[in-house]
């Protein structure tokens, strides 16, 4: 990605400038603190850009806080009343355990009645360190710790990772290992955009859209199941391909799956899009606009619900995907309505993918020849002193990966899902960072809620589709 | 047997005892057997099978949950305020079993010369009864809400408070043709005060159309109906009306902070007020416990009109659950908004219209 600002080794204040363009980015800019602490120069003072007050929302706050919490860019009039503090707002924690917030995220939220004058999210909850435990991974068993971050489309971290991993070794992986990574990550997309409909459905209170949503997942989640042994978590897709070939009925339990989700679709927007109660519910509500969603850094369906035509497939092609045709669905409102369209549009057109990848397949090899890389075959072992070798390193110690950094981006169900991987030559990553798209979505939601009822903030928050696991990592 | 039945039913003191122990039982009863009902109904609605462990058909599991309930802590929290936290679900039951008591549940019995009526008491202004206990009803949850001292269920109450006393007026304007009609009824072409008496109101609806359309009030009465309907499923607090209680947006409203047999109470009344409302719809609109009895000999033809009441409630209570597993919540603004500006409207414009017909009916039209 040549026009993205060099974080490691560049000018800070540019990376700062060009990631977070707005005073009231600061998450971004602790992300990039964060970097930039890990790089190879000596640390700066960077408070002024970190300092974010309190972690709990104050009765009284400064006006740059303010305006954060307000989500504005511009200024804009409001501030509290010279006597605050009495029965007018009142200052409500929703979350960590709140029915409707999605896991663990926590939201404290100045309310005027019914209405949200403020908001603060506040993650975190669910941080266990996981870049800093890929580094005492070797890359091989690096798939297995990233799976973990966004645990809804599990498939596009380790794709994320391993095509990161692949551009350090140079390696290139086998056509029909690519075809297999494209089917994988497309019916992943399917299957967290099924629970996000099931969960924002229920969020809106209908209450069955949950257990639909899940039973057109499920045979998803069966065939991820067939083909990787799990369920989530899949461990799947690691650097030189994937780590089993299709299994061998495949081609009908993909056509089953094109069928009941179709039909699934069909019925969901029976029951939803045409609901004048939903209709009244979503249209207008959360509203994102373009401007904000570039100055935000949100990217995904979020994105392109505001009119932003930026997928990560199209525009920087990855494991083949500018052989496949589909469109990106972009609409213009930003509201949650929009985000409905986008989404079981997309769905469509994964599906799309999908029924072209299974016409397209390629023969040969699921992974990579490169016995550095992957282990030889079981076979093997007992034949060749060489494989046998082999084996033993990559176990013992795993491939050394040559010193030198590179990022690399996929489009995950929820927007960019940036890899950012710094080899030092060993055989274990010298820093992996992530970057989230959930996490670039969360930040924005003081945007979307200020000023709207309790009802619309969970509607909003819903819509967003953050996962805590891609935000806290 | 019968001679002591007689007796019992002589007295006033005494068949008002037996009515009442006998009505807190059935509505008990009925609850169990309506939250299983309708977590069945959702449950296949929803590609689920509900619970079907306890008892045949699962039909045990709300008293098993019941006992659970009865023997759990309650927890109290240190904020509260402790004489209404305790009144409240105490005062959410008082207003669903008084409107259970003047709801005709079957035709009267002949025991011996006694005529037992199978209602609590036949009040002669049983409407305006059953609107002043829902009004009552309202107290109870914001009292809940209130005195529970916390910020969600501080919010469901005042939610609830808004949105059944705007329904309250929906629902009173749509029974008002009831009334108006039932005065025609009484005296045909001559006006009179109609009647509230609800065993009165079953009674005018005997008869039928051509031999097969029963004389059902909701074939004159649809608009009466219909806003009486959705005022009902918002009075009650049941989706898609369900904000008081919204639980992804404010955890469990008013009962947040209760728990054990208190949070059980607020369980129970609701489940109970939802039966009523049915009963009250079925008993105005739709004949109450009318209905063939099939030349059933008359030891056991009694039974028929509860039969009939309680199929007509059923099919209505169904209503209830479909909605429920079909809609999504609506929004507090929006629901105020439907209540004073759609529902009340359109009530007002019905009970001119209607009260026009009615006096054509009534004096002739003034042209003839």
């Amino acid at each position: 990605m040549s026009d993205r600002p060099d974080i490691a080794t560049g000018d800070l204040d540019a990376a700062v400038e060009e990631t977070s363009p707005t005073e009231s980015a600061s998450t971004d800019r602790r992300t990039v603190h964060d970097l930039w602490l890990s790089g190879t120069e000596a640390p700066r003072e960077l408070g002024p850009f970190t300092d974010e007050g309190a972690q709990e929302m104050l009765a009284e706050e400064s006006d740059a806080i303010l305006a954060g919490q307000r989500g504005t860019i511009i200024e804009d009039d409001y501030g509290p009343p010279a006597d605050s503090g009495d029965d007018e707002l009142q200052i409500i924690n929703m979350g960590p355990q709140h029915p409707a917030t999605h896991g663990v995220l926590r939201l404290h939220i100045e309310l005027d009645g019914e209405t949200i004058r403020r908001v603060k999210p506040i993650i975190g909850y669910l941080h266990t360190g996981m870049e800093k435990t890929a580094e005492a991974l070797t890359f091989m068993q690096g798939s297995t710790n990233v799976t973990r971050m966004d645990y809804l489309s599990p498939f596009h971290n380790e794709l994320g990772f391993s095509l990161a991993a692949e551009k350090l070794l140079e390696v290139e992986v086998p056509p029909r290992a690519a075809a297999i990574r494209v089917l994988m990550s497309e019916l992943n997309r399917i299957a967290s955009h099924l629970l996000w409909s099931a969960t924002t459905g229920f969020d809106i209170g209908a209450l069955s859209m949950m257990i639909y949503g899940w039973r057109e997942r499920e045979p998803l989640l069966e065939f991820f199941e067939k083909t990787t042994g799990l369920r989530m978590n899949h461990n799947y897709i690691r650097p030189g391909g994937v780590a089993a070939d299709l299994p061998p009925d495949w081609q009908e339990d993909v056509a089953g799956i094109i069928t009941t989700v179709e039909a699934g679709l069909a019925d969901f927007e029976t029951l939803l899009l045409g609901n004048p109660i939903f209709i009244e519910r979503t249209k207008g509500i959360g509203v994102l606009t373009r401007e904000e969603c570039l100055a935000y850094g949100v990217t995904g369906p979020l994105a392109r619900a505001s009119g932003i035509d930026y997928d990560v497939r199209k525009v920087f092609p990855y494991s083949g995907f500018e052989q496949y045709d589909f469109e990106v669905p972009v609409t213009s409102n930003g509201d949650v309505y929009d985000r409905f369209l986008v989404r079981f549009e997309e769905m469509r057109q994964s599906i799309r993918i999908v029924q072209q990848v299974v016409e397209t397949i390629p023969g040969g090899d699921y992974r990579t020849e490169d016995r550095k890389v992957t282990p030889p075959p079981r076979a093997r072992i007992d034949e060749s002193m060489e494989a046998l070798i082999h084996h033993f390193k990559i176990f013992t110690e795993g491939f050394k990966v040559p010193p030198g950094e590179t990022y690399q981006a996929v489009e995950s169900s929820r927007g960019e899902l940036g890899m950012y991987l710094v080899s030092d030559g060993g055989s274990k990553p010298w820093r992996l960072h992530v970057r989230g798209p959930s996490f670039a979505n969360v930040q924005a939601l003081p945007m979307m809620l200020t000023d709207s009822l309790i009802a619309d903030t969970i509607a909003a928050l819903a819509s967003a589709d953050p996962v805590m696991g891609d935000v806290d990592r | 047997m019968t001679g002591l039945l007689e007796s019992i039913f002589e007295s006033v003191f005494w068949s008002a005892v037996v009515k009442t122990v006998v009505a807190f039982a059935l509505l008990m009863v009925n609850t169990l057997l309506l939250v299983w009902f309708e977590r069945r109904v959702v449950a296949f609605m929803q590609n689920r099978l509900g619970p079907n462990r306890a008892g045949p058909l699962g039909i045990l599991q709300t008293l098993a949950d019941g006992v659970k309930l009865f023997f759990k802590e309650q927890i109290t929290p240190r904020k509260v305020e402790l004489g209404m936290y305790l009144a409240a679900p105490i005062a959410a039951m008082i207003p669903a079993f008084l409107i259970f008591m003047v709801i005709p549940i079957g035709a009267p019995v002949t025991i011996g010369d006694t005529v037992v009526t199978l209602q609590g008491t036949d009040l002669n202004v049983g409407l305006l009864f059953i609107l002043a206990m829902s009004s009552l009803a309202v107290y109870s949850i914001v009292l809940a809400g209130w005195a529970s001292g916390s910020k969600y269920p501080l919010l469901g109450g005042v939610r609830a408070t808004a949105q059944m006393i705007s329904y309250e007026a929906a629902m009173g304007l749509a029974l008002v043709p009831v009334v108006l009609f039932a005065s025609i009824q009484i005296a045909d072409g001559s006006f009179g005060v109609g009647t509230m008496s609800l065993s009165r109101l079953v009674e005018l609806q005997q008869g039928s159309f051509r031999g097969f359309i029963p004389g059902w009030f909701v074939f004159w009465l649809l608009p009466s109906f219909i806003i009486f309907a959705i005022a009902a499923v918002a009075e009650t607090n049941r989706a898609p009306f369900d904000l008081v209680e919204a639980e992804a947006e404010i955890v469990g409203g008013y009962h947040t902070e209760y728990s054990g047999i208190r949070f059980a109470l607020f369980f129970l009344a609701e489940y109970i007020n939802m039966f009523n409302v049915s009963a009250i719809a079925v008993t105005v609109f739709f004949g109450g416990w009318l209905g063939p009895d099939f030349g059933l000999p008359s030891w056991i033809a009694w039974v028929m009109p509860i039969m009939w009441f309680l199929l007509k409630t059923y099919a209505l209570l169904f209503m209830f659950v479909w909605l429920r597993a079909t809609l999504p919540r609506m929004r507090y603004d929006q629901l105020m908004t439907l209540g004073w500006k759609r529902l009340i409207p359109a009530g007002l414009v019905w009970l001119i219209v209607f009260t026009i017909v009615q006096a054509f009916r009534s004096f002739g039209a003034p042209w003839s």
